[in-house]
């Protein structure tokens, strides 16, 4: 059960029952997953639970004091509220310890539904001021806060100063640029919504193509999201972590963001000490090697942290998005 | 029953009296029926027309205009945050709220537009929505018409007015970042408003060549511009109330009498297509995302169909 009197749980991702249980073994206080089905924002092919494989996931983890957090956190359509309803119930059935959820049609059901769960509001949600968090708790209950990734640490300090809810901040993995439940780059380029289906840039509608210089593109939905030259070695190709051109930068840059991973492993103590309840790691669409390695280090890290000793961090860059490292908005507004 | 044409809030950083000598030719000669005034955008740009906006309103209220004051659709800032509590609690001008920081300085009750930033997906939403005192809501761009159909019964039903974006470009993304600044080594604190370069949004072209998108300050557009002229019978039979322009840099007065000949069931599809021609927009037209297909993508046989 989540009291919120954990400071430093830390929540991990699991895409699959294996990786729930890697979770739980390395360490992980809560764990975070979500159905098969367009009710949670990592829809993708080969990810996710069956109903059976979540009550099973939600007994290994209550066995070990771990918990589960289940993600209805995408946005349905009209017509097709009754799966985000189904999940919701089946959910409450199956005894995860929170929901996160996004749109409001949701949370109300949940909390006229499921008054007993605790409601977390989910990233997907946006709400990044004290104001925007506070109507999800008058409204709906909300116990628990994900905020975005786009707050310094002084400023996570003055919310919670306004707020009665735990916060969540992400602390690794996938550094997200864009205000999040507000992006439609994907929808535009392929038809697929991140919002209503659950996808980001969705390998189906990948493709890489090599000129005859040896040039290769790498596409979304025939939209050429970068180039690499010969000696590159071509990345995924996510919308905003691409490289683009216009009169003021004709070469090609990464107008938004490099293709960079978040990680914050040396300001654990700055955020515990602004008031930050739980940490999270992104990641459900990753490996159950990456989920070790992942957990168990920041299981460590968060011991010693709480012990009062200084973090020693096994290197963690090898496992980041083009090995490259960022502290992104939480260290300085000139990120923005 | 015909449907509402509406003027949405200018996106772009246009300058003050850009913006106003727009407003008043708008208010003679442009046959809409509500105009939505005020930023939606960047905080940093508000104190250049703030100071304007009563007098813009009057003006367009001489037109015979309705004029709906918009919010903010990013607020993380004090200044956002008194932003959205000034206009929950100014009585003077009819709101539209942009994010739930406005929600949450709403008296109870207060009657209030919801804007396109504030994600009603779905009925349940909707609902939930009027029951806090929503009269009016403007759908995401993303929504299909699929989707759409079904909303417009359950705002019938409710009583409420239910808008779609049936021009200009649609807004794709919102970021903390500043996309204008970053281009010219600069950060969103020390931008010198660098996005006034561009009034009708600065290219992101692939390193392919392809048009893709365009950047507004914190903003991220479509390259091309929503057209949905085809789909405006469809739309008054489904029972969509209202069919938001959006401000682009090119004839919008036009452009609104384009559509006011559609919804008036004036000339033909033929006609309009020709006139739109003869504007010759910087980029090409979309459909896509009504009739549930990539966002960019023109269906052209399904409108047609639908005409």
């Amino acid at each position: 059960m989540i009291t919120g009197d954990v400071v430093g749980e830390l929540v991990c991702p699991a895409g699959t029952p294996a990786s729930l249980r890697t979770a739980v073994d390395a360490g992980a206080d809560s764990i975070y997953c979500g159905f098969q089905n367009a009710t949670n924002a990592r829809n993708f092919p080969g990810l996710n639970f069956t109903p059976k494989e979540l009550a099973g996931a939600v007994d290994y983890a209550h066995e070990r004091g771990a918990n589960v957090l289940l993600a209805l956190n995408s946005y349905p359509p009209a017509g097709k509220f009754e799966l985000w309803r189904e999940a919701a119930d089946l959910g409450a059935e199956l005894d995860v310890d929170a929901y996160i959820v996004a749109d409001m049609g949701v949370a109300r059901y949940i909390s006229e539904k499921h008054p007993d769960r605790r409601l977390h509001l989910s990233v997907q949600a946006a709400a990044a001021s004290p104001d925007a968090i506070n109507y999800y708790v008058r409204e709906f209950g909300v116990k628990r806060v994900v905020l975005p990734r786009i707050l310094t640490i002084p400023e996570i300090h003055e919310i919670k100063a306004e707020i009665s809810a735990e916060i969540e901040t992400f602390i690794f993995g996938n550094h997200g640029l864009m205000v999040e439940g507000r992006c439609s780059l994907t929808n535009y380029a392929t038809g697929l919504s991140t919002n209503m289906d659950g996808v980001c840039s969705p390998a189906h509608l990948v493709e890489y193509v090599k000129d005859s210089a040896g040039n290769m593109s790498s596409q979304l939905g025939g939209y050429t999201i970068d180039r690499f030259g010969p000696d590159e070695s071509a990345g995924y190709p996510t919308i905003c972590k691409g490289r683009y051109c216009n009169e003021v930068q004709p070469d090609g840059y990464y107008a938004f963001e490099e293709p960079i991973s978040l990680n914050l492993s040396k300001l654990l103590p700055d955020l515990m000490e602004a008031g930050v309840t739980a940490f999270k790691i992104e990641g459900r669409q990753r490996s159950r090697a990456y989920v070790r390695k992942v957990v168990s280090a920041f299981r460590a890290a968060v011991d010693d942290v709480r012990a009062g000793r200084d973090p020693k961090l096994a290197d963690l860059v090898a496992l980041t998005e083009g090995q490259k490292q960022t502290e992104g908005a939480f260290k300085t507004k000139k990120w923005r | 029953m015909k449907p509402r044409l509406t003027l949405g809030p200018i996106q772009y950083f246009w300058d003050a009296d850009t913006k106003r000598d727009f407003y008043a030719r708008i208010a003679d000669e442009a046959p809409v029926d509500t105009v939505y005034l005020g930023e939606n955008v960047c905080s940093k740009r508000q104190p250049f027309f703030d100071q304007h906006i009563e007098e813009v309103a009057e003006r367009l209220t001489r037109g015979g205009k309705r004029v709906v004051h918009s919010g903010l659709a990013e607020v993380m800032l004090k200044r956002e945050r008194k932003s959205c509590a000034d206009m929950a609690e100014q009585g003077m001008l009819e709101i539209e709220v942009n994010n739930a920081a406005g929600l949450f300085h709403l008296p109870e009750g207060k009657p209030h537009r919801v804007g396109p930033y504030m994600n009603a997906y779905g009925e349940e939403t909707i609902a939930w929505m009027v029951s806090k005192g929503a009269t009016h809501v403007t759908v995401p761009t993303e929504l299909p018409g699929s989707s759409v159909e079904v909303l417009a019964k359950t705002a019938a039903k409710l009583g409420i007015g239910l808008e779609v974006q049936v021009f200009g470009r649609a807004c794709l993304a919102t970021s903390a970042r500043c996309y204008h600044a970053r281009a010219y080594g600069r950060t969103k604190d020390n931008c010198q408003f660098v996005c006034e370069e561009h009034s009708d949004g600065m290219e992101l072209n692939t390193r392919d060549g392809q048009s893709f998108l365009r950047v507004n300050g914190i903003q991220t557009m479509s390259h091309s511009y929503v057209n949905l002229f085809a789909e405006v019978p469809a739309m008054a039979a489904m029972g969509v109330t209202d069919l938001r322009l959006m401000p682009q840099d090119t004839d919008m007065i036009e452009v609104a009498r384009i559509f006011d000949d559609i919804r008036d069931g004036r000339g033909d599809m033929e006609t309009a297509q020709a006139r739109f021609d003869a504007l010759s927009f910087v980029a090409p037209p979309s459909n896509g995302f009504w009739h549930g297909e990539a966002g960019h993508r023109r269906i052209t046989a399904k409108a047609a169909a639908l005409a």
